[in-house]
């Protein structure tokens, strides 16, 4: 399992009714049932995955994150996840907003561009290319790159409180310099 | 022509018929006093009887879901591409049935059958049937099967209605509903397409009040119209342009009123089809079921309030380019679903064919629906 979802599934509490935005195959929600018997269901928009999804037995909507979560009632879940997929949001304010409305709490992971490699690489003229930024930028679907310090100053200005942050590379955590030397970013909030 | 010895055909099979004694009273009042339902069944019902599926039909289909008549190969089961040996609706695996409903012209009582009160054809005497009255002598048949629980219920459309008012009917003799191409109530546009369907019938002169069968006619042309209406309904506009365009049938326009365009033949070609074996009086009841059906009606209008009582998982698929019974009809089932907690997927399918979409074979709407029954534990 990918290092950021171990650790997202840590933070979910047994029982916890969990929504899983851009679920991929939904393997996170598989684990989540398994291991501490949390319902929950995936919002994926791609086809393969969805299909996935089903094979896996596993809750899905087929559906755009674009347009919001309409089809969620207000804090009808307990912890609503985006796992490595804010970058890829077009709306992000929206988005973050619609995942506090529906969510008691909020979990996100993205990759860090602050990194030492990001930041070396367009120091050298390059955009970024690496295990978390797999994407040349003639076909990335990532529109919103940003750093953790990015990241914490939108949650002040969205009113987001941080309960919990875990910064890591190549799986392992990172305390010393979480913003040069982290690539992945995992984050618990809640609304004020 | 469908091969005898094609393995993923169940081959050939024979319609059957229950009678039900028992008087059934309708959602509008009436009572029928006795009826038939026709039906056909595919697979072996497991020991345990638990692995049963009901196949609900839409507007114009039947019973026939699957294989051919022995004495009339040509005439294949309307989905058979998704019913039958391997399968995704796996007859190896379940014991699937096609059930006709009441109020139909394909085998079961409907306004042709004879009125017990006079022994001529109901004709306009046949009450108007409903999705729940439908569902009531679908239960009437599981009985008769000897079908405590479905393992699932499956439908499009008309169908997607029936497989939807099961969870309300008899939340526990449902486990899995799959309810596609569907609308919880259809919008006051798609009513009005309806409408102009009936008028149509209402207005042929052969219609006499809907009391044509003693008068040796039939209310072709308005049947005709009425078909054409549903047609182009039923397609998308691009699916439309794809396969007819603006070609010419006669290569140059005529500047007359015979067939130009290739859609205006297909349009007359299916029309006339029609008009040849479906009842006008049965086109106007089953499109007033799809009209009246609203099971939030008796909610203050929450679907979610009226789903409440269900228990069984969903699958809802919709397809993009319906325009009949567009997504958003679907993501609101979903939402009441999603309201109540129930175990629901939903997938929007990016397939081309309209409302008829859910006929064709699309591999992400038949591998979707594979891996959903695969699941299902028996």
């Amino acid at each position: 399992m990918r290092a950021d979802l171990a650790a997202i599934a840590q933070w979910v509490a047994p029982q916890a009714r969990v929504l899983d935005l851009g679920c991929g195959d939904g393997s996170l929600l598989r684990t989540l049932w398994q291991e501490r018997q949390a319902p929950g269901y995936g919002v994926e928009i791609d086809d393969e995955s969805v299909l996935d999804c089903v094979a896996n037995d596993v809750n899905v909507l087929q559906v755009d994150l674009e347009s919001g979560l309409s089809l969620f009632a207000d804090h009808s879940f307990d912890c609503v996840v985006l796992s490595e997929t804010l970058q890829t949001i077009h709306r992000t304010e929206l988005l973050m907003r619609e995942m506090l409305r529906v969510g008691r709490e909020v979990i996100v992971s993205f990759p860090n561009f602050g990194h030492w490699s990001a930041r070396l690489q367009v120091a050298f003229g390059r955009m970024p290319v690496s295990e978390t930024l797999p994407y040349e930028w003639y076909e990335t679907p990532n529109v919103h790159h940003c750093t953790i310090v990015d990241f914490e100053d939108l949650c002040r200005r969205l009113g987001v409180r941080i309960r919990e942050r875990l910064v890591l590379h190549a799986g392992q955590p990172v305390t010393f310099l979480p913003n040069l030397l982290g690539s992945l970013a995992v984050y618990r909030c809640t609304a004020g | 022509m469908n091969a005898p010895h094609d393995p993923s055909s169940v081959g050939a099979v024979i319609a059957q018929k229950a009678r039900f004694d028992k008087p059934l009273r309708l959602k509008g009042g009436a009572e029928l006093p006795a009826f038939e339902i026709a039906y056909e069944t595919y697979g072996e019902l497991n020991a345990a009887r638990s692995n049963a599926v009901l196949v609900c039909h839409a507007l114009n289909a039947s019973h026939h879901v699957d294989g051919f008549y022995a004495e009339d190969q040509s005439n294949i089961g309307w989905w058979d591409n998704l019913v039958g040996p391997g399968k995704p609706l796996d007859t190896n695996r379940f014991f699937v049935v096609g059930s006709n409903y009441i109020g139909s012209c394909f085998g079961s009582t409907g306004p042709a059958s004879p009125n017990p009160a006079s022994g001529k054809p109901w004709g306009a005497d046949f009450p108007v049937v409903t999705v729940e009255d439908w569902v009531e002598a679908q239960a009437r048949l599981a009985d008769h099967l000897g079908i405590e629980r479905f393992a699932g219920v499956i439908g499009g459309s008309l169908g997607a209605m029936q497989a939807l008012q099961w969870t309300l009917s008899y939340p526990e003799r449902i486990r899995h509903s799959i309810v596609i191409a569907a609308a919880a109530r259809l919008t006051p546009q798609n009513i009005a397409f309806n409408e102009v369907a009936r008028q149509a019938i209402m207005t042929d002169p052969d219609f006499h009040g809907g009391h044509y069968y003693d008068k040796g006619v039939v209310p072709t042309r308005g049947l005709r119209i009425a078909r054409m209406i549903g047609h182009i309904t039923y397609l998308s506009g691009e699916a439309m342009a794809e396969k007819f365009g603006r070609l010419l049938r006669r290569g140059v326009p005529g500047f007359d009123f015979d067939v130009d365009f290739e859609i205006e033949s297909y349009l007359r070609y299916q029309g006339d089809k029609f008009s040849t074996y479906f009842d006008a009086n049965t086109y106007l009841r089953i499109t007033k079921a799809l009209d009246y059906f609203d099971p939030a009606a008796d909610f203050g209008g929450s679907l979610s309030a009226a789903l409440a009582r269900a228990q069984a998982a969903f699958l809802v698929v919709s397809f993009k380019s319906d325009w009949r019974f567009p997504p958003p009809q679907s993501r609101e089932i979903v939402r009441a679903l999603l309201d109540n907690r129930r175990i629901v997927s939903y997938l929007e399918i990016d397939a081309p064919g309209g409302h008829d979409a859910f006929l064709l074979e699309d591999a992400r709407y038949h591998n979707a629906l594979r891996a959903y029954f695969g699941n299902i534990e028996l």
